[in-house]
């Protein structure tokens, strides 16, 4: 199983493996978040991360702070360090850390797709999109029409390119194709992200595995509980999963025919690693499920860096920061609107 | 070590132990907080302790204020950067402006950033429409071109053409001029076109995609824009192209009006007639110029304002910077339930109690408060921080200690001998009076502009080596010193203090051997005789010298090392230290080293040929053997063989008592736990040692693995560290030969040519060699030597540096701070 990884790893890898490590060390602590959520107002928030590493990106923040500002402050922050680590990475790291914005550029390409379905601003599109997923012609994307066009214009000249294959139709987009679209590519993406760590062996392969599997099988419950009720037949559902993971392929037979929550639930918890997931939530409930993996995968992702030479460090520090960003928007919009109640609903401890 | 005695207010060796210091307990009145606090940041002689460690920053009570002045300094960074940008140096002389209060500054750097930011908007406003415009200009004047040449190429064509029909008639001609003329007018759709100006990195992505969108329909024709182009809307300078789209369709038009937006291209409107095209020039141009002058009107008044602010910035960020320390210092202060007033604990020297006082006095007679605040010291078991007080001289040595780690509180600080040693030891390596005077003019350029250098700011290495500054006179000093001893001017020996001793006895002896020569005068009085050098024999007697006196500086600072650790041992009242460490160490290290520098020293004064290797290793090996020739005094054989069984007696001497002792110590201390509290002086002090002994587990295993790992470090370390300071004659061979390579074969064989092109290149490489391997490596070997021969060798027999460093609450360490 494993290579020898630990004899050349740290010939190109060692350098970066250092950094990343020691930005982790850096990401906010349950004290943190415990004292972050005492905060009365978005002056204080900005205060106590003043005393952390967003310290330098907040400080020039004049006064009347909005969520919107902290979270795109943190944002930038995680963008220039893996600005960083992708100048400094060699092959086949670089593709590697290349391979994690993907996922970003997908869900930007259904954004810009779907705000100019509905007729938004090109510009105030762009302003919402993930800093990761951007590439040159993105703004182009408002030109097209069709699924085809928009293959043909912008998306052949970006890596989303091969992912397109399966979903090239002359149809007009509406929002259930876009949705179509998204999960098809994010499918394609996700498999060919698996091969790709598997083409690179030893420890990587084995704990990108891992958390690929997990990622798959997240999206495929999601899937499920977000088609019940659709004019999704069963076919085209069973076709969104994607061909690996633990629940592939019998689980995903019994997700297709799956009708409301508790079929979904009763099929997972045939599945010891995702019993604990659902016996956390009672019948009918599908609210928590979000936090619920959210929380799996964030175990799953610490976990990464308990063992050293692999890239799922990289993968894990990028998932770790992002999470750790929907925790501080999440905590500034409770305090913003005056919701500290409901603060701890949606934040999931990293540490 | 003259320097270290100062004034007559302070003991005269108050750098051999750190300064004695009490917690201190100060009660302040809530209305005079402030000002005490501002005060003590004055004096700086007190290190306040945490005492809301558990609270979060913004549940403290000085949150708000924190919060503020948080605020106002980010209108000074904001400030800063603005006048940087408008290439001002802020005024260093600042005026003086009579007690600036933090609420008035508060109100006006908020009135001065509003000003600012409208006034830097609407500067940007006109800017963008400035910008706009002279782009549009280029746009003409580029598409015009276009045009332009389009029509003279057309026309070109009609004259070839209708020279072509004139002329001769090929067989071609007539069908492909009839088409032309055929097609042309009838079939002629309105072509419509858009032109604008595009980043040039995009361009060619540009054209790609206008080419995918419409197929193939479109013509794109672009222009290079020879001189970057501000961006109107970031308002950089970017490297852009003009280019005219010629296309047919409204879809068509559509898409690509998309694709501009899309692509940051900025489009403007463009009139095919040339007489309009002439028209909107002028218009353009007179506009450009107008704005121009507003532009010009508001970036003197911005920059009359900056100039306001430049003068009193550093001022106001002094001020600023102070005040947030005061707050975050009053935020460590522990309230009283009353909320009447803020107690605050912290370390301070003994000496400074009465300032303490006159500054609490002063704020509270200052601030009008009723009551005075209560100073009081308290009694703790912690252990209090370590406090020198150093000078400029001797700061740069105590930080080479600190750097292994600080000092245990009071104990023997090696600091006061290293300022000695350090440069001694450093110098014996390095010792050429050439270099060293080389050295000393570096370093004497450095403390001459001392004044200016410490006020700007150097580079990296420059900053270490300034810091060093006293470091390296007393290096340089020492090593023309011992340059003079080795008799090294550059590897040139000189007849400076008498003539040589020897000369030759007849003329067929040479200079190269030592043979024929006849002692004629008086020995040389100071160091070695110039004629050793260049002699066959140089080496051989000179590295005898050196590797003898290297043994000699070794053991002799090794036990100044054992001594120091028995005056810890008395200074902490620690008796089991004294005679189960102390005692046995100096028996152990004095019998066997000491011996053997005695031996030298008599060997050196009766001019005995004892072989002296031969006399340690047959002291161990067989002791009890007649020494015949390597006898060097009567009885030495009974003195090695008591020597060796000192010796032998002294290892289990080390090891075994001290673990029993120390356990019998602990029972007994364990029993009389309520016997009443100690009242001597000297038992107070000791008290922190006691009490990490007593509460903590008394493992008796493990007091005893460490006695057995001390033990054999020793005893191991004795002859591994006597060998090591032979460091000192290597280090010291190497300079020398280095240095004579560097003479004899780039500037003796350059001068042998007789040629002044080779001399010149001689000189240089010489004078390169000398500085970059003599001067600047071989300080910096010489240096690290002398530090591990301090850290490792000297210090690891008494120092424990486990102590930590007394940080005061002090205005004056402000600066350093927040750079």
């Amino acid at each position: 199983m494993y290579g020898f990884e630990a004899l050349t790893f740290n010939v190109h890898g060692g350098y970066l493996e250092a950094i990343v490590r020691g930005y982790r060390s850096g990401l906010l602590t349950a004290a943190d978040y415990n004292n972050l959520c005492q905060c009365e107002s978005l002056e204080d928030i900005k205060m106590h991360l003043s005393a952390t590493e967003y310290g330098p990106y907040l400080q020039n923040e004049p006064s009347p702070l909005h969520t919107t500002t902290i979270v795109e402050k943190c944002t930038l922050k995680l963008v220039d360090e893996y600005k960083q680590m992708l100048c400094q990475a060699t092959e086949p790291l670089s593709t590697f850390l290349e391979y994690i914005t993907y996922g970003h550029m997908i869900d930007n390409v259904v954004l810009i797709v779907t705000g100019t379905l509905h007729e938004r601003d090109v510009q105030e599109l762009l302003e919402k999109c993930h800093p990761l997923g951007m590439f040159d012609s993105i703004a182009t994307l408002a030109v097209a029409q069709n699924m085809r066009e928009l293959y043909r214009l912008v998306l052949v000249d970006t890596p989303l390119a091969p992912y397109f294959s399966e979903c090239i139709t002359s149809e007009d987009l509406d929002d259930m194709n876009i949705e179509i679209m998204r999960n098809t590519l994010y499918k394609a993406y996700l498999q060919d992200f698996y091969r790709f760590c598997q083409k690179l062996g030893g420890a990587t392969s084995e704990i990108m595995s891992d958390i690929l599997a997990f990622e798959a099988d997240r999206r495929a419950v999601n899937i499920t509980i977000n088609s019940i009720g659709t004019e999704l037949t069963r076919d085209d559902r069973r076709k969104l999963y994607s061909n690996f993971g633990l629940l592939y392929p019998y689980g995903h037979e019994e997700l297709a025919i799956s009708e409301d929550i508790d079929q979904v639930r009763g099929v997972m918890e045939k599945y010891p690693p995702y019993q604990s997931i659902f016996s956390k939530l009672s019948y009918g409930e599908s609210q928590m499920l979000d936090k619920a993996f959210y929380e799996e995968e964030v175990k799953r992702l610490c976990l990464a860096f308990e063992q050293q030479f692999h890239y799922g460090v990289f993968f894990a520090y990028m998932r770790l920061r992002e999470q750790e960003i929907r925790n501080l928007m999440w905590i500034s919009e409770c305090v913003a609107q005056n919701q500290k109640s409901r603060v701890h609903d949606s934040v999931v401890f990293i540490f | 070590m003259g320097e270290r005695v100062r004034g007559g207010c302070c003991p005269p060796m108050d750098l051999m132990r750190s300064e004695p210091m009490h917690l201190v307990q100060v009660i302040i009145p809530i209305e005079s907080a402030h000002l005490t606090i501002s005060y003590l940041g004055d004096l700086g002689l007190i290190q306040f302790k945490d005492l809301n460690a558990e609270k979060s920053p913004f549940q403290r009570t000085y949150a708000n204020q924190i919060k503020r002045c948080g605020e106002m300094a980010r209108k000074l960074r904001f400030f800063r950067e603005q006048i940087t940008k408008a290439e001002f140096s802020p005024a260093v002389i600042s005026v003086t402006e009579a007690d600036l209060n933090l609420d008035d500054l508060e109100v006006k750097l908020g009135e001065l950033e509003a000003e600012l930011v409208e006034i830097n908007a609407n500067g940007q406003k006109l800017q963008r429409s400035y910008n706009e415009l002279a782009e549009y200009k280029l746009v003409i004047q580029k598409a015009g071109e276009f045009f332009q040449s389009a029509l003279s190429s057309a026309e070109a064509r009609q004259r070839e053409y209708a020279s072509n029909q004139s002329g001769e008639e090929s067989l071609e001609t007539p069908l492909l001029s009839e088409q032309e003329m055929t097609t042309d007018p009838s079939k002629q759709v309105k072509l419509g076109f858009v032109t604008g100006l595009v980043p040039r990195e995009k361009s060619i992505a540009f054209e790609r995609i206008l080419f995918r969108a419409t197929r193939g329909n479109v013509l794109l024709k672009q222009a290079v824009v020879d001189n970057p182009v501000t961006d109107p809307v970031s308002g950089e300078k970017v490297e852009k192209n003009v280019f005219v789209v010629f296309f047919s369709g409204e879809r068509a038009k559509n898409k690509i009006l998309k694709i501009c937006d899309a692509f940051g291209a900025n489009r403007y409107p463009f009139a095919e007639d040339l007489g309009k095209q002439a028209q909107t020039i002028n218009e353009v141009s007179g506009r450009l110029s107008e704005l121009k002058t507003t532009i010009d009107a508001g970036l003197v008044h911005r920059g009359n304002l900056l100039q306001t602010i430049g003068e009193q910035f550093e001022q106001w960020n002094f001020l600023v910077r102070r005040e947030k320390s005061i707050y975050h210092t009053l935020n460590m202060l522990s309230i009283d339930v009353t909320k009447k007033c803020l107690v605050a604990e912290g370390w301070s020297p003994i000496f400074a109690t009465k300032q303490i006082q006159d500054a609490l006095h002063r704020a509270t007679q200052d601030s009008n408060s009723q009551v005075d605040a209560i100073f009081q010291v308290l009694r703790t078991r912690e252990m209090p921080p370590t406090y020198f007080r150093t000078n400029k001289f001797t700061s740069a040595f105590q930080e080479i200690v600190d750097a292994y780690g600080v000092a245990k509180y009071q104990e023997a600080n090696p600091g006061v001998f290293t300022i000695v040693t350090f440069p001694f030891l450093f110098a014996v390596m390095f010792g050429d009076w050439g270099h060293g005077i080389c050295l000393l003019l570096a370093t004497l350029y450095l403390i001459i502009r001392e004044k200016k250098l410490s006020s700007q700011k150097l580079g990296d290495i420059m900053e270490m080596t300034f810091g060093g500054r006293y470091v390296i006179l007393l290096m340089a000093l020492f090593s023309i010193y011992t340059g003079l001893i080795y008799n090294e001017f550059f590897s040139v020996p000189f007849e400076l203090f008498s003539r040589s001793a020897y000369s030759c006895r007849d003329l067929s002896c040479s200079e190269a051997t030592t043979v024929g020569l006849i002692k004629v005068r008086d020995t040389y009085p100071f160091g070695a005789d110039p004629v050793w050098h260049s002699s066959r024999s140089e080496l051989p007697f000179l590295n005898s010298l050196k590797m003898k006196m290297s043994i000699l500086l070794g053991v002799a600072q090794m036990n100044l090392g054992i001594i120091l650790s028995y005056f810890n041992a008395i200074f902490f009242a620690n008796n089991i230290n004294i005679w189960f460490q102390f005692i046995p160490q100096m028996i152990f290290l004095n019998g066997l080293f000491g011996y053997l520098s005695v031996l030298i020293i008599i060997k050196w004064c009766t001019g005995s040929k004892a072989d002296l290797y031969h006399v340690m290793i047959y002291m161990f090996l067989s002791p009890t053997d007649e020494l015949g020739e390597n006898q060097l005094f009567p009885g030495q054989k009974i003195t090695q063989l008591v020597l060796l069984l000192l010796a032998l007696i002294s290892v289990p001497w080390m090891l075994l008592p001290k673990p029993f002792l120390l356990k019998l110590q602990h029972d007994r201390h364990h029993g009389e736990s309520y016997a009443p509290l100690p009242d001597s002086e000297e038992s107070l002090q000791s008290e922190p040692n006691h009490d990490s002994h007593g509460h903590e587990e008394f493992e008796f295993s493990e007091i005893f693995v460490h006695q057995l790992i001390h033990t054999i470090e020793f005893v191991l370390g004795a002859v591994s560290n006597t060998a090591s300071y032979l460091r000192l004659w290597a280090l010291s061979l190497a300079h020398s030969e280095l240095s004579t390579v560097f003479y004899e074969k780039v500037l003796l064989l350059a001068w042998g040519y007789n040629n002044i092109i080779i001399l010149i290149v001689g000189i240089i490489v010489f004078i390169f060699a000398t500085v970059g391997v003599l001067l600047v490596m071989e300080t910096l070997s010489a240096f690290l030597h002398a530090l591990r021969l301090h850290w490792v060798e000297f210090q690891n027999k008494f120092y424990e540096g486990d102590g930590y460093k007394f940080y005061p609450y002090s205005f004056a360490l402000l600066d350093y701070e927040d750079e």
